[in-house]
């Protein structure tokens, strides 16, 4: 037996809509075959995992504070791949944005204004940006693989915030904890609605920059230069576009929503800067991207998917006592079952029984 | 054919092989027979069909008729790992090695995964010392320079002890010592009683090694002999074809330059890239330049470099209107008027997967930027306006589509290819420089395509075309230069140039003038 592809002629559509849908039910099915095998019942487990979150207000909003940076860091991830630069770095981007963000609130911690926090959110971004500049110069001017850079980085930005929490910014009375001092109350992002619940301004940013990132994307002729530098850069120099210049733009791009995601994390959320700021959102923001099939706006819908494996993974250790390691299964499962059934969008699969040869006659 | 070999069986004998593409034949009807201890030269311009041949002889592709005979034995030859039991080796133009592995962990790949490293390395060294191949097995193929990496091509092939060795293009890649060298190993080989097939359009070459030739055009063979027996002519008139091109073109009084290009040296880029050598050429309104020449002489890199996709620093080397471009973007000589067709349509001329309407916009942006663009700084692309030019430019150029915008990839390639010409003729510009209009496209469209670049030319621009078709040359040209090697020839005015002599100076056969630099005595 031999399972042969064949290419389609054209992209099919329909493919193109079932795929994410198809990877998802997979990822349901194999999701409940483990916690079968873990002897947990799997239909009160997967309740558990991915409805449950879903009843009541105040996970609600927690959902949106986690979907948050995960819809800002994927917008920005979509874009930097579409134009065929591959951005893996976005969780070291997150940190140094946190960094950078939080440089105002900690050090001068005894200036009150209302310029803090719009100080705090710009230099969040530029800080990101100015950390996805180093493998975009690596790759535009040494031809570095950006890939390999870019992850590098993430384990740099991470310990260099642990040693700043450990050092310089270590919070005097803080008993020799490492956190740092907590944010005054202008250097913290509001909720977006007190009366109901804790979910703050983050989401509204992340929504706001789906749209703007989908208008870019599909109406204007810098989206179209991103979509042909990715599909071709022989074709996008025909046309005149620089794919060097295109590095920097996507690195700079997803780099500085990476940041604004970071910052708006340590500020809304945690309210001060300590070693461990993120459960991976820079990672799972790949696996948002792809899932939304690089689209801003179906990143909106799939980074709520990812928010609800984080809920589900808290709310499952709880409940029916199983490790928060689950998260990262499902979030692993989805991956693999995207990329593998967006094979089907471009591939027919044939199953051929016999073995077909024309050897020697 | 003539078969006048002692030998009464030949090691390989092909009797009416044909490879049909679609309805497109690439090989049609080719016999060929080959002796043992023989070189055996196959002649022939680009599309000719030799690459198809020896890629049917190597199990690449499938013969759609005919009987490959080997050795006496009737044989089917389904994948290379079978030509290479019968004892068929092959050293490709373009060669598959790992640049970070060494030479000897290349050859390794290559072979029986039981043998050890050591073992390969010692017969791969010993082998290369007794063909005059120096190879060093430790060494890292990217240290190497381009002929020692045909080495190890040609030893991994040796590893096998094949009875015959294609060889596609070998010296195409060669400087004239590597390429004595490779010859005497040739020799080596041919006196050890093993043949060699050996693919080339340099007639000097041919005539220099091979034994006996069989040349092809348009798939057919249109000749076999000895090539020690015929003149650089004779062998250029068989490869090119005999028939008389009837030049119908009135000549119009010349209008003012509109390309200008002196003294332009380029070195290449990549290993397998062609220099510019001191190119001049000049082009006036209402002419038709082209320039012929064999693949792979450098028309790509001078296409580029005239685009402006690759700029030079010396801005004066290339004039556009008589202002100074060299260093100016693509899309800065599209706003003086210049447009640009290049060879290669899939992911060049268009990107494969996005709507006809996108391609238009693609060489477009900057030079129609008022009309298809809008916003501001924004930019914001007017879908309606441009695909109503989408759709004027399909009307004109009969493009046949399925739908309303379907991508560049649904289309057939004549179509896409009138489209993209059509996209460039839509702007009517003042200079119009295309690589290879027709290649690959069916006859429709390309005396359709033909036409068009006359009636361009007519209406008082100036026309560049690269081209390896001569038949289509000589429809459209006013003027022909050849290039071959980097250097382009000077200008012949159309009805004064011979096959024959277009064939000499493709086949790389260098007249003693004074190098380019006379080249427009207008």
């Amino acid at each position: 037996m031999r399972i042969e592809l064949q290419k389609r002629p054209a992209v099919s559509p329909l493919f193109s809509m079932l795929s994410p849908l198809l990877a998802l039910a997979l990822t349901l099915i194999f999701g409940a075959i483990m916690f079968a095998l873990l002897g947990k019942d799997p239909v009160a487990a997967m309740h558990a995992f991915f409805i449950e979150p879903l009843l009541e207000t105040w996970s609600l909003h927690e959902l949106a504070i986690k979907a948050a940076p995960l819809i800002l860091m994927g917008v920005g991830l979509a874009v930097c791949y579409r134009s065929n630069n591959w951005n893996i770095g976005a969780e070291g981007q997150f940190t140094i944005g946190a960094i950078t963000g939080s440089y105002t609130p900690i050090v001068f911690y005894d200036w009150h204004s209302p310029l803090v926090l719009p100080l705090m959110l710009v230099m969040g971004a530029l800080g990101g940006a100015l950390f996805g500049a180093i493998p975009a110069l690596l790759k535009a001017h040494f031809n570095t693989n950006e890939i390999l850079t870019s992850l590098m980085l993430v384990y740099i930005a991470q310990l260099f915030l642990d040693w700043l929490i450990r050092g310089a910014w270590r919070d005097p009375k803080g008993f020799n904890f490492p956190v740092s001092r907590d944010f005054a109350p202008e250097a913290i992002l509001p909720a977006i609605w007190e009366e109901s619940g804790r979910a703050h301004w983050a989401f509204v940013f992340a929504l706001i920059a789906a749209v703007l990132c989908w208008f870019m994307m599909r109406y204007t002729l810098k989206g179209f230069e991103i979509t042909v530098l990715g599909q071709s850069e022989r074709a996008g120099r025909f046309a005149g576009f620089s794919s060097k210049r295109m590095v920097w733009f996507g690195f700079l791009f997803s780099g500085a929503l990476a940041g604004l995601a970071g910052i708006c994390e340590v500020s809304g959320s945690i309210n001060h800067l300590q070693p461990a700021i993120s459960p991976g959102y820079g990672f799972t923001a790949i696996i948002v991207a792809f899932l939304g099939r690089l689209n801003p706006l179906g990143i909106v819908a799939s980074g709520l998917v990812l928010g609800l494996t984080y809920l589900g993974g808290e709310a499952a250790q709880l409940s029916i006592g199983v490790s928060d390691k689950v998260t990262r299964v499902f979030q692993g499962l989805l991956l693999f079952f995207v990329l593998s059934c967006d094979t089907l969008i471009y591939y027919k699969v044939r199953v051929t029984w016999a073995r077909l040869r024309g050897g020697a006659a | 054919m003539t078969v006048s070999d002692a030998s009464a069986v030949p090691l390989l004998s092909v009797r009416g092989l044909t490879k049909l593409f679609g309805s497109f034949a690439a090989c049609n009807e080719i016999d060929l027979d080959i002796a043992g201890g023989e070189i055996h030269a196959l002649l022939g311009e680009n599309g000719a069909g030799k690459s198809t041949l020896v890629k049917m002889l190597f199990g690449v592709l499938q013969p759609s008729a005919g009987q490959i005979t080997w050795q006496g034995q009737a044989v089917s030859i389904g994948s290379p790992a079978e030509a290479r039991k019968l004892g068929i080796g092959m050293v490709f133009q373009h060669f598959s090695l790992f640049e970070a592995l060494t030479v000897g962990e290349n050859i390794a790949l290559s072979l029986d995964p039981k043998i050890s490293l050591a073992q390969i390395s010692d017969e791969a060294a010993s082998l290369s010392k007794a063909y005059g191949l120096p190879l060093d097995p430790k060494a890292h193929v990217a240290d190497l320079s381009v002929g020692e990496r045909q080495r190890i091509e040609i030893v991994r092939a040796l590893l096998q002890n094949p009875r015959l060795i294609i060889l596609d293009e070998p010296t195409s890649v060669l400087t004239p010592q590597e390429a004595d060298r490779l010859f005497e190993t040739l020799f080596k080989l041919r006196g050890e009683g093993r043949s060699v097939l050996y693919i080339s359009h340099r007639l000097e070459e041919v005539r220099r090694i091979c034994d006996r030739a069989t040349v092809l055009r348009h798939g057919r063979v249109t000749g076999a002999c000895d090539p020690r027996q015929e003149t650089p002519a004779s062998l250029a008139r068989m490869m090119v074809g005999s028939e008389i091109a009837e030049v119908h073109r009135e000549v119009l009084a010349p209008g003012e330059v509109r390309l200008d290009v002196s003294r332009l040296s380029v070195p290449a880029r990549t290993p397998f890239g062609v220099s510019l050598k001191d190119v001049s050429l000049s082009v006036r309104a209402g002419e038709v330049l082209a320039i012929a020449g064999v693949a792979g002489n450098g028309q790509g890199e001078l296409f580029d470099v005239l685009s402006g996709e690759v700029t030079v620093s010396d801005a004066k080397a290339i004039r556009i209107r008589g202002r100074d471009v060299g260093d100016l973007g693509i899309n800065g000589r599209r706003l003086l008027g210049a447009s640009f067709v290049p060879e290669e349509r899939h992911g060049h001329g268009a990107v494969t997967g996005m709507p006809l309407s996108d391609n238009l916009l693609l060489a477009r942006s900057q030079s129609d930027r008022k009309s298809f663009l809008g916003g501001g700084i924004f930019s914001v692309i007017r879908h309606a306006s441009i695909r109503s030019a989408t759709q004027r430019v399909c009307a004109e150029m009969d493009v046949r589509k399925s739908g309303e915008d379907p991508s560049a990839g649904a289309l057939s390639g004549g179509n896409l290819q009138k489209f993209i010409v059509g996209r460039e003729l839509d702007r009517q510009p003042a200079l119009l420089i295309v690589n290879q209009p027709t290649w690959g496209v069916d006859a429709g469209a390309a005396s359709r395509i033909r036409q068009a670049l006359i009636d361009l030319a007519k209406a008082g621009s100036a026309v560049v075309v690269i081209s390896q078709d001569l038949d289509e040359i000589f429809e459209i040209a006013t003027n022909i230069a050849v290039i071959s090697e980097g250097r382009l020839s000077e200008p012949y005015p159309a009805g004064t140039l011979t096959l024959e002599r277009i064939g000499l100076l493709m086949g790389g056969i260098h007249e003693t003038h004074s190098g380019g630099e006379a080249a427009h005595a207008h």
